[in-house]
């Protein structure tokens, strides 16, 4: 899923003091299952920001509304009769959903209430890590299905680097070493030749540095 | 400070220990006092961080859960649940540089009906000191 | 005898079949030039190239080709060195392009530290490409005569390619391994981390020695002399892939108070001692990084001056 987080409170609140009347638009989708933009978070935020209304003795109606997602537009044309009555809206969906009600309702002032960050998935309860880095052809069964690409720090596909240490990263003490992790399990596999292959440099088209992307299925264009 | 300020207090107790020690007070002629307002839920754990922070939106100046010792709750880990959302919504307070102690978390034995009348004292008390709601100060 | 890959002293001097000896040199963290001229002065003809660090620990410093061209002006034979966190293919095959027409001929391709322990945390890193890639990339420019893209390039550069080999960091099983690696891809000379574990990195170059990696590639061990107890200590708990016995923290507790600089050095040139007879080694690369004063002293009681004229 898409991993996000709340932005600090402060910053929210900054967006938006010129307004009045907010509405807080939550998403059933991915920032649900992490626990930052689903109907329970849209009421823990507006009802932060109301408290922050009596606090500043400020006149401040805050609304709450959860889509099933931000990032198909049927679900987003929902807010149509709702969103008219509001002066600002706080989308805490990923990235994308802010942009596609932007998009739609390009004169309402549309602001992200959350961070987001990468794609990954729980690993423990209530702890999501970065799993993809959507570089576009993926290649994870060359590395015991691992991937270097997001999880080394400096995405090396020939590693590890002379800075891992007992079996973390170099950059810190609670990041694991991807490398290590890819070593350890191809030689318990006996991959040796695995790992002496040499693998040449990425083509990195596929990935963010080739441009804004797009995926077309064309069996399903009208 | 408003003269003769009296704080509104919204105390969260679990129907298991805390209502005890409430029914205990009541026996033993131990009132509580009367700007705290008692609200039962079956185990603390019940009790969401939108439960501690809608009161402050309606005139409430300060909220607690109460319930059973970390050891003795009968739904295992409510009242361990409900000290971890408890902290998450004083970290809310906090951060709208509202004063976190409105917020708190009370652990009782069944019997202790004296102790579950002087934890709701303290908190008016508390909450006296901290007064109303602080507004912000307009330029 | 068959032609030189570069032609540069280092590859002339192992050649030969000398026991070659190279320091280190880190450019100033500005435009300061004489400090940098300074530095080389303490080891001109005290050894057969200098390496030369690229924005080492991430902390923006002269670049690796500027401060190689000014030691190239003071008759020294640089190691310039390349590092993946900070440019992209195009600028690193710009950048050989360019060094190998300055006149330099022996390059070191690293991966780099990553950015977070630097002067500028924020910025993007870049690793394009891995050290592994950098390696194979500079050898096909140079035999092969091509870009990356396989395009030919008109004056192919020749350049006498070095790796780096940390043989104590983990996993330790796969280290040698990834030496053999980095030489397939065509690293002609392999530089290692510092060693104090004498008697590990000796299991690790019987290794080597079985693997005959040391017939394709010249090793040089490293060596750092010990300034202080408190710089073991820092060696032994901060640096990864470090391995510091401590039989030779307390060997530095027992030299006594002020007396520790000179025991350092003693266990160096006992080191070096070893090293010039051990099976597989080609030589040694000091790092006195800013005791480049005492390197001269240091060679001298190494017994490696004067360094041979090929």
């Amino acid at each position: 899923m898409i991993v996000a987080e709340p932005k600090p409170i402060k910053e929210i609140l900054e967006m938006i003091e010129d307004f009045h009347k907010i509405l807080v638009v939550g998403c059933k989708g991915c920032v649900t299952v992490c626990n930052v933009g689903g109907s329970k978070e849209v009421g823990i935020l507006a009802s932060t920001l109301r408290i922050a209304g009596k606090r500043d003795g400020k006149a401040l109606e805050v609304s709450e509304y959860t889509l099933e997602r931000q990032c198909d537009p049927e679900y987003v044309d929902e807010l149509e009769d709702v969103i008219s009555s509001y002066d600002a809206v706080i989308s805490i969906a990923c990235g994308v959903g802010p942009q596609f009600i932007s998009e739609r309702y390009p004169s309402k002032k549309i602001f992200p209430g959350v961070n987001t960050k990468f794609m990954g998935g729980a690993v423990e309860h209530g702890i999501w890590a970065e799993r993809c880095a959507g570089c576009g052809s993926c290649v994870v069964h060359y590395f015991g299905g691992l991937c270097p690409i997001a999880r080394c720090s400096k995405s090396l596909l020939n590693g590890p680097c002379g800075g891992s240490a007992g079996g973390k990263c170099e950059i810190a003490k609670d990041v694991d070493c991807i490398w290590d992790m890819i070593v350890q399990k191809l030689m318990q596999e006996d991959r040796l030749d695995d790992l002496l292959q040499f693998r040449p440099a990425k083509d990195w088209t596929t990935a963010r540095d080739g441009g804004p992307r797009r995926m077309i299925r064309e069996e399903l264009v009208k | 400070m408003k003269k003769n300020y009296s704080p509104k207090i919204i105390a969260f107790c679990c129907s298991n220990c805390a209502s005890s020690a409430a029914d205990v007070a009541h026996k033993i002629k131990k009132t509580l006092p009367e700007n705290v307002k008692l609200v039962q839920v079956p185990c603390t754990g019940r009790v969401e961080i939108l439960h501690l922070l809608k009161p402050f939106e309606n005139g409430v100046d300060g909220v607690y859960v109460a319930g059973c010792q970390e050891d003795s709750c009968q739904y295992i880990s409510g009242i361990t649940k409900a000290r971890k959302r408890v902290d998450h919504a004083k970290k809310i307070l906090s951060e709208l540089d509202i004063e976190p102690e409105r917020i708190d978390v009370f652990s009782f034995s069944a019997a202790r009906g004296q102790e579950f009348v002087d934890i709701a004292c303290d908190m008016v008390e508390r909450l006296k000191t901290l007064g109303p709601l602080p507004k912000k100060i307009n330029p | 005898m068959s032609e030189y890959r570069s032609g540069s002293n280092l590859e002339k001097v192992l050649r030969a079949g000398h026991f070659a000896f190279t320091g280190e040199c880190g450019p100033p963290p500005g435009a300061n030039v004489g400090v940098l001229r300074e530095k080389a002065k303490h080891l001109k003809g005290c050894v057969d190239a200098v390496n030369v660090t690229d924005n080492q620990t991430a902390v923006v410093r002269m670049s690796s080709w500027a401060a190689s061209l000014v030691l190239l002006q003071e008759g020294l034979e640089p190691n310039f060195q390349m590092v993946c966190r900070d440019r992209n293919r195009l600028a690193m095959q710009s950048d050989i392009l360019g060094v190998y027409t300055h006149g330099i001929r022996n390059m070191l391709c690293l991966s780099g530290d990553h950015q977070k322990f630097g002067n500028h945390p924020g910025s993007k890193n870049v690793f394009d490409i891995d050290s592994m890639q950098l390696i194979n990339m500079v050898k096909n420019m140079r035999d092969k005569g091509k870009f990356l893209n396989d395009q030919e390039i008109d004056v192919a550069p020749r350049l006498f390619i070095g790796a780096a080999s940390n043989p104590f960091a983990d996993p330790s099983e796969f280290r040698v391994y990834r030496l053999a690696k980095k030489i397939a891809a065509g690293a002609d000379f392999a530089q290692t981390q510092c060693i104090y574990n004498m008697k590990r990195f000796r299991e690790f170059m019987k290794q080597v020695v079985d693997m005959g990696l040391h017939e394709k590639c010249a090793i040089l061990a490293g060596v750092t002399p010990m300034k202080s107890v408190g710089m073991a200590r820092y060696m032994a708990k901060q640096v990864p892939g470090m391995d510091v016995p401590g039989e030779l923290i307390k060997r530095l507790q027992g030299a006594g108070k002020g007396k520790v600089a000179e025991e350092g050095i003693r266990f160096a040139i006992e080191q070096i001692e070893e090293f010039k007879q051990m099976e597989g080694i080609a030589g040694v690369h000091l790092m006195a990084i800013e005791w480049e004063h005492r390197v001269p002293e240091i060679a001298e009681r190494a017994g490696v001056l004067p360094r041979p004229q090929v």
